[in-house]
């Protein structure tokens, strides 16, 4: 009996994972503005696609993700060389700290941080402040991700080029750095993923023109039922879902 | 060559210390202030917004953050062991159904809450489809109550719980398993005197994994909670923003801080060896 019993839980527990956002993105197909299922149309998608603000929005999102992705990549891949022989705790523990500490605390923080600082500077929040937040959350990710590959590398390898004559940077740049490749790559597609989803901490440190995808998603489910996010949804899901498949894949590589 | 590797740790280091240790001092500072007229923060010094922790108005919903976190994170794990169970048993599929998991969570957070709200709204597909078979007349209050968040905090975390279980369920010994059931013990016994102390390790670092991020919460139980199920971050949320007594939701924050801290720690002292 009990062998019976476990698949049919596991089926279960997949379908509580999978089927509500399988839901949401069929009913982005439905021609109804209500939840009852009438026929197939892209009304919805045509409507997204006409919305101008929405496009702005994700104009926004994908600028923010990608300058915090380079910067957050580049930051992260170097600290992830360093920390590989030289044991850094004090910096590892705060970058994992980063990864644990509840959103909601990181963005208050970084808004109280960034109002204290603008006393001295004329500046105000917009793309920039939400840039730096991403890339300071996304730096933990980045390390995660090339320290594994890194776990996997020989460091007699950068030893022997180092006896033949290299110098350091020579040895970096030519021997360890074409090893992670795919590592990095991966990384870079990882906070891509995490910094187009944010909205918490986005929400606190964004100013007036730089308002997010997912902050205008936000505000649109707030506001009640609207068929146009279930198509928003459907292709974010794709989107980030292709993103994250392909850095799986690379990881493994 | 140890040069360029310190040279490499700098840029990290310049990100952290502005952009996060910086930033955490700041509100410890601010903790310690008093809340100013316009909403700003200013002098005294006071322990005053530490004090107010234990006011009972906000007793209750520090209270209510724990029972919902504690709650949701035994969901996770009656969920998350039979699952981490089957898939460290079943050979090459492993990494399809590990990915199986993983995948939903890494896509949008937002959007798999608005799943949520998509079916349990008045309007949503529930109560759309009891309404359309005659089973009810009007809609049911689904959405907008603790349950509506304690299973949006289930669905958000439950990844969490999954990965250490199926690491301390891939490394048990199978042999132990069949020489219970040779020595006659019961599948209810070898469960309860073999696979559970021997996966301790595993329930903790779940619970613990995901006890922090639904006690630290805000989009669950602001976007499926509404403005009733209130947790510790939708309160600190609400002190940065429309009540702007910043020195009282900055200790509200380090109050949430330390509780995590101590969590992690108790976790790696005690498991640290096995987890790294």
């Amino acid at each position: 009996m009990k062998q019976r019993l476990l698949p049919l839980y596991v089926v279960s527990v997949y379908a509580f994972l999978h089927v509500p956002l399988l839901i949401l993105c069929a009913f982005s197909f439905n021609s109804s503005r209500f939840t009852v299922w009438e026929s197939f149309s892209l009304v919805w998608y045509r409507a997204m696609w006409n919305d101008a603000a929405l496009a702005e929005a994700t104009w926004n999102s994908l600028l923010i993700a990608l300058a915090s992705t380079v910067i957050a990549t580049a930051v992260g891949t170097l600290a992830a060389y360093g920390l590989w022989k030289k044991n850094a705790r004090l910096l590892a523990g705060s970058l994992y700290l980063s990864l644990v500490t509840p959103e909601i605390i990181t963005g208050i923080a970084l808004l109280a941080t960034f109002q204290w600082a603008f006393r001295y500077f004329q500046l105000q929040l917009g793309m920039h402040t939400v840039i730096l937040a991403h890339v300071t959350f996304s730096i933990a990710y980045v390390l995660l991700v090339v320290m594994v590959r890194l776990r996997t590398a020989d460091p007699a390898l950068e030893e022997a080029a180092l006896d033949l004559g290299a110098t350091e940077w020579q040895a970096f740049r030519l021997v360890t750095l074409p090893m992670l490749r795919p590592g990095i790559a991966a990384a870079a597609l990882l906070a891509f993923t995490v910094s187009f989803d944010d909205y918490v901490i986005t929400s606190l440190v964004a100013g007036v023109d730089s308002e997010t995808l997912p902050m205008m998603l936000y505000a649109m489910a707030r506001r009640g039922a609207n068929p146009v996010v279930s198509a928003i949804s459907t292709v974010i899901l794709v989107g980030l879902g292709a993103l994250i498949l392909a850095s799986e894949r690379l990881q493994k590589s | 060559m140890n040069r360029l590797r310190a040279l490499f740790l700098l840029p990290a280091w310049a990100f952290t210390l502005l952009l996060f240790l910086g930033p955490l001092l700041i509100i410890v500072a601010y903790s310690l202030r008093t809340k100013g007229v316009y909403g700003g923060v200013g002098p005294p010094w006071t322990l005053e917004n530490y004090v107010r922790l234990f006011d009972p108005l906000y007793g209750v919903i520090l209270l209510r953050s724990f029972l919902m976190a504690a709650v949701s994170t035994l969901g996770c794990l009656a969920l998350a062991f039979p699952l981490a169970y089957y898939i460290a048993r079943s050979g090459r599929r492993k990494t399809l159904l590990l990915n199986l998991v993983m995948l939903p969570f890494w896509t949008s957070f937002l959007v798999r809450t608005y799943a949520w709200m998509f079916l349990l709204r008045d309007t949503g597909l529930i109560n759309s489809a009891l309404l359309a078979a005659g089973l009810i007349t009007e809609p049911l209050p689904l959405l907008y109550n603790d349950g509506a968040v304690i299973v949006g905090l289930i669905y958000g975390y439950l990844p969490f719980a999954v990965l250490p279980l199926y690491s301390n369920l891939e490394r048990l010994d199978k042999s132990l398993l069949e020489a219970a059931a040779d020595l006659g013990a019961r599948p209810s016994q070898t469960l309860l005197h073999i696979v559970l102390p021997l996966t301790a390790p595993g329930l903790r670092a779940a619970g613990v994994l995901v006890f922090i991020p639904c006690l630290g919460a805000y989009l669950t139980p602001d976007l499926l909670g509404g403005g009733k199920s209130m947790m510790i971050g939708n309160l600190v949320q609400n002190q940065f923003t429309s009540a702007r007594d910043w020195p009282f939701g900055s200790a509200l924050s380090l109050a949430l801080m330390a509780i995590v801290m101590f969590l992690l720690w108790t976790l790696l002292r005690r498991d640290g060896g096995e987890m790294l």
